[in-house]
Formats: C-alpha cells, structure tokens, sequence
C-alpha cells in the first residue's frame, strides 16, 4: 500500500530512489539481522545493479547501509572511506543470479562477531526493497513494519509461544511467516508487527530454549 | 491514498472537507498518523526542498560525468528573462535539485529522485510570487500527495513502469494540482489542471544517458514545472478538458505499459542509446551496458536484465 509519504518521500540521498535509497536499506536490514555493522562484508551484485550502479552510488550506499546509515544519511557519499576507517573490510563482484531475478538484486553475505549472516533481496522501485532469503531460507520481508527474525528448532509449538509472549506485551502481529530448512530441523521465522517492538518480547523469546537467535529490524521509512 | 480522482472529490464533499483534509484524513486512517503529524512532517520535508535548492544554487561543482551541475547559476547570471524573474527562478530551482541529486546530495523523492525538482520549484516560486502561507504550502503538499497517490494507483510514477511521462509527468499534476488548489481553484479546476498537464505529457519516454538520473531528467524537470503552471493558469481561467482526469490519468497508465522496455529508464533507446550518448556511458564507465546499447540494444530479453534504474 503506497502513503503519503512514499509520494512525498523518501528524503534521501541521491541520485536513485531504487539503487541508491534501496541499496542502503538492502545493507541496512543486513547490519541489523547481522546485530550490528560487520567485521567484514562481501558483496554480489546482478543486473541493472551491476551494470548501471557505479554512476549510482550503489556501492557506497550498499556500504553505508552496512554500518547503519540510513537513505538520508549524507554520510552516504563518503562511506566506503568510512567503513575502512572503522576496519571493515569489504569487497564487491559482479554475479548472474539466473533470468528471475530482479534487475536490482544484490546478495550481501558478512560476517560479525564468528556468525556469518547471508541476505538477498531486491530494490523493487522508489526505494522500497523486498528481503527475499536470509541464510539460504526464502522470507518476504519488506521493512515496511517493524520486523522480528527468528530462527528456532522446528518443535510443535513454538508458533504459539510466540504468539502468546506477544500478545502478553500486546503486540498485535500483521504477518507471519515461516520457512525451515527441512522437517524437524531448523526454521526462520518473520513477524510484521503494528507498532514498535519492545524490548522485553526480543527477551522473552530470547530466553526459550528452542530459540536460536533473533532480531528486531525498526520499520525503515 | 484514494483510487480515483472521483472518488477522493465526491468523499471530500460528503463530508464537507477541503481536498488537503481528505487526504490527511485517508492518511490517518492507513498509517495512524495523527493530522498535526502530518502537517509537522509536510513542513520537514518542505524543509529539505528548500535546502536542496540553496545547495544547487551555491555550488558550480559539476558531477562526475559534467553533465549537470552549475546549469542552474547559469540561468540566474543571465541578467534578463523571457517572462520576468519569476520563470528564470523556476527553471533554475528545478534543475538545482536534479544537480544535487546527481552529487548525490539530499533530496525529497516527490514522487521520485528523477523528478525530484518539479514540486519544490514550483511550490517555492509561486509561495514567493504569491506570498503563500506555510499552511497553505503544506495544503499544497497534501493535495499534491493525493493526486500521486491516484496516479501510482491507476497508472504509474516509476520510469521503469511508465517512461517519463509517469515521473516528470506526475510530478507536474500534483504540482499543478497543488497551485490551483492554493489559489483558490474549485475542485473541479484542480481536477482539470490534473488532466490538462498529463495530456500534455503523453507519451514522454525515460531515455537517461548513461542510465543516469542526469541528461535529460534536470531539464525535463524544468520544463515539466513550465507544464505545471500552464496547466494551472489555464484550469484557473476554467478552460475546461473534455476526457474526465481519471480517464486521462489510465491513458497514461495504458500508454506506459505498452511503452517498449527501451524506453522505460534501461538507457537502451531514445537519447541514450544516440552515439553521443554511447560514448558518454563509455567515458562514465559502464561498458556492459555500452555492449548492449550497440547489439542494437534492442532486444526486449537485454532490457529486462537491466530494469529498472
């Protein structure tokens, strides 16, 4: 659903809403399910990214978004000297991810404190960008509400708990989604909610046994 | 955001509100935005409009590619125009926010980066000219949301969706749309200054040399704000179109859509794909898309690899 603000908006940085403002928000999530800005970040650029992005600012932003600016940050312009700066290393290249692929998908894999987080998502236009696999396993994460990723055992059950723990904060939830790796084993989780996300619900899943890890990404416009 | 003109106008009626309230009250309504928010954060990014323009204005630095940058201190040099200061700062608003755009300097995406100079230019120029209030700005802001709202809706404000006509185009009907409501317009004029300024727009192709939101968006912004206030004026005057503005507005969704993907922001075709305009992609380095321009670019399975920019 457009708002006002996307007719109005995004405020951002030049020169691409789709492969400037976009590519920010694509590192941003990254960073954030990441926990943090990386130590290191490779990244992998298809199509309409690779071809057109240099003019674009594409890896500036991809970069910037990494170490947690946003599509308005002027920081922008200057963040890859930054993120060198900061000791992070990065590299790009460029990669064919098959005919279905969005013109503007890039795959960004990094690496923080010994975990290693892998996402590919598309600028699907205006800046607005579509998550479309964390760690191998297909999501559908667009940022447009404020997000929880999980990833827990696939034990009976836990889709409840985590209902249940959020309707105790009364959180109401807009979506959900889950997609695990194979029956019994591993499963990642996506949670659009109405609303900020407190602190206590991260906690309160944190603490269940059958919880591996998780994040909250705020709403990014 | 409202799916027709019509419906927006006859909702507004209904309920006694102006044409800004109805949309501040749809926004409300979708996101839970209070209508003092809204109008507090209209004010920010008029805000960033403003700023935009003095940094384009301030700076002869050229992008990287000397297309663009310092065109717009070069209008206001000139110690004459045409029509009078007002229309010399027109142009010259709009072009300086596509110059800073290109260095990549702050700017409002309204409705998108490639069109980013038509709103403020025109919403600036005539708030001098006419000596508009803030309020009556943020009305304008409202308005002008509403009518892109309707546009993205029913047709299109991405190049990649609709070639230029859906970005510099819409643009200029909510710009147009936002000056004959501050002026006073009925209803029925803001809806006809919508419908004459995308009739007139028709068919504008997304060509950007190098696939960069450079040559031609800074000055088709600059023309596409002349468009606006045409449109205005004329719809002030109660000169009247024919075509309903919903009708005019799917022509241009119909249009887009038939649009060849050349055309639609891949750089493959129109201005671009001209031998100068090949050359300045290789100087810009960009020799894929340079490749691709000379297979005689043209293949419909070349340009959807390239999308949208």
């Amino acid at each position: 659903m457009t708002n006002l603000f996307d007719i109005l908006g995004p405020t951002m940085v030049g020169p691409s809403s789709s492969h400037t403002a976009g590519a920010c928000r694509l590192g941003f999530v990254t960073q954030a399910l990441a926990g943090g800005p990386p130590e290191r970040a490779e990244i992998e650029l298809h199509g309409s990214f690779a071809m057109t992005g240099e003019g674009h600012g594409t890896k500036r932003a991809i970069v910037g978004g990494l170490l947690g600016m946003r599509p308005d940050d002027a920081g922008l312009r200057d963040s890859l000297a930054r993120a060198r700066q900061a000791g992070v290393e990065f590299s790009f290249r460029t990669t064919d991810l098959g005919e279905g692929a969005h013109p503007n998908t890039a795959r960004i894999r990094v690496w923080r404190g010994g975990r290693e987080t892998c996402l590919r998502g598309a600028s699907i236009g205006g800046g607005r960008i579509r998550v479309e696999e964390v760690d191998g396993m297909g999501v559908s994460l667009t940022g447009t509400l404020p997000t929880l990723v999980l990833v827990a055992d696939d034990v009976p059950g836990t889709i409840a708990e985590i209902s249940g723990l959020l309707a105790r904060r009364e959180v109401n939830v807009a979506a959900m989604r889950v997609d695990r790796t194979g029956r019994g084993e591993r499963a990642l989780m996506t949670v659009e909610i109405d609303g900020p996300i407190p602190d206590e619900v991260v906690r309160d899943i944190e603490a269940k046994p059958w919880a591996h890890w998780i994040r909250a990404i705020a709403r990014l416009a | 955001m409202y799916r027709s003109i019509a419906e927006w106008f006859e909702l507004a009626a209904e309920r006694g509100d102006t044409l800004a309230e109805a949309v501040a009250r749809r926004e409300t309504r979708d996101s839970g935005m209070e209508p003092a928010e809204i109008r507090e954060r209209i004010l920010a990014t008029l805000d960033v409009m403003r700023k935009a323009i003095d940094e384009g204005l301030s700076s002869d630095e050229e992008s990287p590619t000397r297309m663009t940058g310092g065109r717009a201190r070069r209008l206001l040099a000139r110690d004459q125009s045409l029509l009078g200061s007002g229309f010399r700062e027109l142009l010259a608003r709009a072009i300086a926010t596509l110059e800073v755009n290109a260095r990549m300097g702050l700017i409002v995406a309204a409705p998108t980066a490639g069109a980013a100079g038509v709103l403020p230019s025109v919403l600036l120029t005539m708030a001098e000219l006419r000596g508009w209030s803030d309020d009556q700005l943020v009305d304008g802001m409202l308005v002008a949301g509403g009518v892109g709202g309707v546009i993205a809706h029913r047709a299109s404000i991405a190049g990649a969706g609709g070639g230029c006509q859906a970005e510099t185009g819409s643009a200029a009907a909510m710009a147009a749309a936002a000056v004959t409501f501050i002026e006073g317009g009925t209803p029925e004029q803001v809806g006809q200054a919508i419908a004459l300024t995308v009739q007139g727009m028709l068919g504008l192709i997304c060509d950007p040399v190098a696939g960069l939101v450079e040559i031609p968006c800074a000055y088709r912004n600059a023309t596409a704000a002349v468009h606006a206030l045409a449109a205005a004026e004329m719809a002030l005057a109660g000169l009247d179109f024919p075509i309903p503005v919903d009708e005019v507005i799917d022509v241009m969704g119909e249009v887009g859509r038939k649009m060849d993907v050349r055309y639609r922001e891949t750089a493959l075709g129109g201005l671009a794909a001209t031998p100068t305009g090949q050359r300045i992609a290789e100087r810009a380095g960009m020799p894929e898309l340079v490749e691709l321009q000379r297979r005689g670019g043209a293949k419909g399975e070349d340009a959807a690899r390239l999308g949208p920019s």
